[in-house]
């Protein structure tokens, strides 16, 4: 399998305060790997999933290095060129569900947007697509589901359905920022085995951003240290936790309480 | 459904105090209109004989009660200065007003939506920057101000149409609405200012949302994001704003109607206000208030019909 | 202030306003003519050196009468604010700090007023008054009290839970004492864009009513009253509306930037 996306020497300077994010960071996925940036608030492990998933407003940045998927490079192409992976290419699901769905629409249009725009299927098979989505990430009865609003639904309710609404298309990568932090435990490790069915049943590579090592260790084969812009570790996620080579690194396993170090 | 219930019943009790303190608000000027009536034929057994003739003479809830009953059939009163039914004097100036102020409520729809989500696609560009002095400039122009200078360039100068021959809607349906089409302009223009930058605004603040990056995430232009997404949200205290804003337009018809001719209410209010006309000047506040009533009353019900949060809630 | 300099909206509300003011003062003390001087000779002039803004119908300086009509306008608008300002303050304050059953039937009331449309209530209040720059004065006053006192009711409420009213009232000072001095200097630039949105409402208001002819009387001067004069020589010398009109909309634009740039409306 070749490489899906490659991250070299990407850097990030909002223009607004003139200060550089990312300090010229690099990584490579390969197609359905599943990767996990860890690192503390403010470490830039949202900016670079932003800078990725082409989120950031042109407008308000420079960025220089190459961000390169699927063998086109997001930060020269055109908008429309990076609104046709926005999508099919890469989904994303953020770590708010109750804010990131619209609360004024119902969820099986959200669910079926993707669809919408980058296919021409009619109008019966978004719905049968949507529903089959909104069934396999778990939800009960998606029929009804379908055409309630956000707010009629539980918040882990409303994560599953931003996967579905993130995988009904089927994407090569899917950007999941923070996917369970605001959930309960409970429900944290249901989505956690969630993403990790749907990565391998449909190939689809995984970009996992969290401040939590041990959300990273249950889903993702490998990871990236960042500490202040920079990535600081990148390894097998289980030779890392063996054996961390980063100081930081240390400190954020030693951050860890002993009795959940072998979840 | 209990909440329209509920609304309806404070919308009932709110028309009821009105209709009181209007009354009331009347009754405490002093004077004995029977001067005014009789004049030079005045003398106290003829002032008398009128005093009961009008009704004057019971106590101040019989007269209360006697007054509201004759509103609700239809019969408010007699006019002192007319000496007629104010119902007759107010004969075809409530269609007047009704037509000034829903065709300029209207024309404020038609000018400040667009412009609105023009304002806050153009954000940031010197064509954005340029229509925000524009507008703000137009928000603090008075409509009767506006009215002279339509008056002065599209009647006098260029003679688009005749300053003070209003033709009326019984002879020529669109005479009257090309007449009318100038000061209904200038009572929606300052209003659709207003209306815009309110929306302009919601929109900027739903920008900054979380769902917005979710529909960028899915590949939506910035246009199909603003159209598909942010504008039913951003909308939602617009149309609050927009149901309520019909009483700004009816109050903003009562001074244009003054710079057109226009024979509505308007000019009815203020020659009865000069002439202490009061049975005519508390008619048509009465009428004007419940029409601001029912339209706040409407925009509540709007709103949450609107909102599905409040709706299935 | 600093913060609000910083505000576009508030620096050209500011220069608009500033100019405003100063070319009133100064026509407290001197106008290029007297306004009410009239001459024959220079009936409905066009603008020009001489007269600014041309003259109307009796050869009067229009430049000199928009001066004194605004500075009228002005001062009647300054005055109704005052008073919806301190009315306000002390319903408002008295009901937020005190709360319970009269506060809460105020604030119904000040809401069902606040939904009408105020040249509405002007008119009504006029009719009861009578017409008058006094009337005016008093009818706009009061109609401004519901509005302040909300503002003010609003801010009390939420000062009154803070820690240094708590150290106040540990420290024994009375409750006038902990309202007047403690907590009224805390929600003066809340005040600020509201007494802003207020003058802007206050000098719409005179000049519509005074335009109708209920309002200012002759031979009092105000910009609403020039109108209504102008308006019968819109053919002849428009210039006598336009720059009348041009005086309101400045008065009116500068108040409503400022209030705008101060976080208001």
């Amino acid at each position: 399998m070749g490489d899906m996306l490659t991250v070299k020497d990407l850097r990030v300077t909002f223009l607004d305060n003139n200060k550089e994010a990312l300090h010229g960071i690099s990584f490579t996925m390969q197609e359905g790997e599943r990767l996990g940036l860890v690192g503390e608030s403010g470490s830039g492990k949202t900016v670079t999933a932003m800078a990725i998933t082409g989120l950031i407003e042109r407008s308000r940045v420079t960025v220089t290095g190459d961000v390169v998927f699927e063998g086109m490079d997001l930060h020269r192409c055109s908008r429309s060129q990076l609104r046709s992976i926005q999508g099919p290419g890469m989904g994303v699901v953020f770590q708010e569900p109750m804010n990131s769905l619209n609360p004024l629409i119902k969820v099986g249009y959200q669910v079926e947007e993707t669809l919408r725009i980058h296919t021409k299927k009619t109008p019966e098979e978004r719905r049968k697509l949507a529903i089959d989505a909104l069934d396999r990430v778990g939800l009960p009865n998606p029929d009804e589901i379908y055409s309630k609003y956000p707010h009629q639904l539980s918040g882990g309710q409303r994560q599953r359905a931003m996967i579905a609404a993130a995988m009904v298309i089927h994407p090569k990568l899917l950007i999941c920022d923070e996917p369970t932090t605001a959930l309960d435990v409970s429900v944290q490790a249901k989505i956690l085995k969630l993403l990790k069915e749907l990565s391998d049943e449909y190939k689809v590579g995984i970009l996992l951003i969290s401040h939590d090592l041990l959300v990273v260790k249950q889903l993702c084969e490998n990871v990236a240290v960042m500490y202040k812009g920079n990535i600081v570790e990148q390894g097998k996620t289980l030779d890392i936790f063996n054996a961390p080579k980063d100081e930081y690194t240390r400190q954020l396993m030693a951050a860890i309480p002993k009795r959940r170090r072998h979840e | 459904m209990t909440y329209v219930l509920k609304k309806t019943g404070v919308l009932i009790v709110s028309l009821i105090l009105i209709s009181l303190l209007a009354f009331l608000a009347f009754q405490i000027i002093p004077g004995d209109p029977t001067t005014k009536l009789l004049g030079t034929d005045w003398t106290p057994e003829r002032a008398e004989a009128l005093r009961e003739q009008l009704g004057l003479n019971g106590n101040i809830f019989a007269r209360y009660f006697q007054w509201l009953k004759g509103l609700l059939s239809g019969d408010p009163g007699i006019s002192y200065s007319y000496f007629m039914p104010v119902k007759e004097v107010m004969q075809g100036k409530i269609q007047v007003t009704a037509a000034l102020s829903l065709l300029s409520w209207f024309l404020v729809m038609l000018f400040s939506i667009p412009l609105g989500i023009l304002l806050a696609r153009f954000q940031g560009s010197h064509l954005e920057r340029a229509g925000i002095v524009l507008n703000q400039v137009f928000m603090a122009v008075p409509p009767f101000f506006l009215g002279m200078l339509f008056t002065y360039l599209f009647g006098l100068l260029l003679k688009w149409f005749t300053p003070g021959a209003y033709v009326p809607f019984s002879d020529s349906f669109w005479g009257a609405t090309g007449y009318m089409a100038f000061p209904a302009l200038a009572v929606a223009i300052p209003k659709a200012a207003k209306t815009a930058k309110l929306l302009r605004s919601s929109i900027l603040n739903e920008m900054n949302k979380a769902y917005v990056r979710t529909a960028y995430s899915r590949g939506n232009s910035r246009w199909a994001v603003l159209r598909d997404h942010v504008l039913r949200n951003a909308m939602l205290p617009v149309i609050t704003y927009l149901a309520m804003s019909l009483a700004d337009t009816v109050a903003g018809s009562i001074i244009v109607e003054q710079v057109f001719a226009l024979p509505g209410l308007g000019r009815l209010l203020l020659s009865s206000i000069g002439n202490r006309d009061f049975p005519v000047a508390q008619c048509i506040v009465v009428i004007i208030a419940f029409v601001v009533v029912f339209m706040n009353y409407l925009a509540d019900i709007v709103t949450q019909y609107v909102d599905p949060r409040v709706r299935l809630n | 202030m600093k913060q609000y300099l910083k505000n576009k909206n508030f620096r050209a509300g500011l220069l608009i306003t500033g100019i405003m003011i100063l070319a009133i003062l100064i026509g407290l003390v001197w106008t290029p003519y007297d306004p009410n001087a009239m001459s024959g000779s220079e009936k409905l002039q066009g603008p020009s050196g001489a007269h600014l803004f041309g003259t109307d119908n009796f050869g009067r300086d229009i430049f000199s009468r928009v001066i004194q009509g605004a500075g009228a306008t002005f001062l009647i608008a300054a005055a109704a604010v005052a008073i919806g300002l301190i009315v306000g303050l002390i319903v408002g304050g008295l009901t937020g700090f005190y709360g319970g059953v009269l506060d809460e039937v105020l604030m119904r009331i000040a809401d069902s007023i606040l939904a009408f449309p105020s040249i509405l209530l002007a008119l009504v209040m006029i009719a009861i008054l009578g017409k008058g720059k006094y009337n005016i004065i008093i009818a706009l006053g009061i109609l401004f009290v519901p509005s302040f006192a909300r503002i003010v009711r609003t801010e009390v409420a939420k000062q009154k839970n803070t820690d240094y009213v708590r150290n106040a009232r540990l420290m024994g000072a009375s409750n006038m004492r902990i309202l007047f001095l403690h907590i009224m200097p805390n929600i003066i630039p809340v005040l600020l864009s509201s007494v802003a949105i207020g003058f802007n409402n206050a000098v719409l208001s005179e000049a519509s009513m005074s335009y109708l002819g209920v309002g200012v009387q002759p031979p009092d001067p105000s910009l609403g009253r020039l109108l209504s004069e102008a308006q019968g020589y819109l053919f002849q010398a428009p210039w006598y509306a336009i720059f009348t009109g041009v005086a309101i909309i400045l008065l009116i634009l500068g108040f409503g930037l400022l209030a705008d740039g101060m976080g208001g409306e």
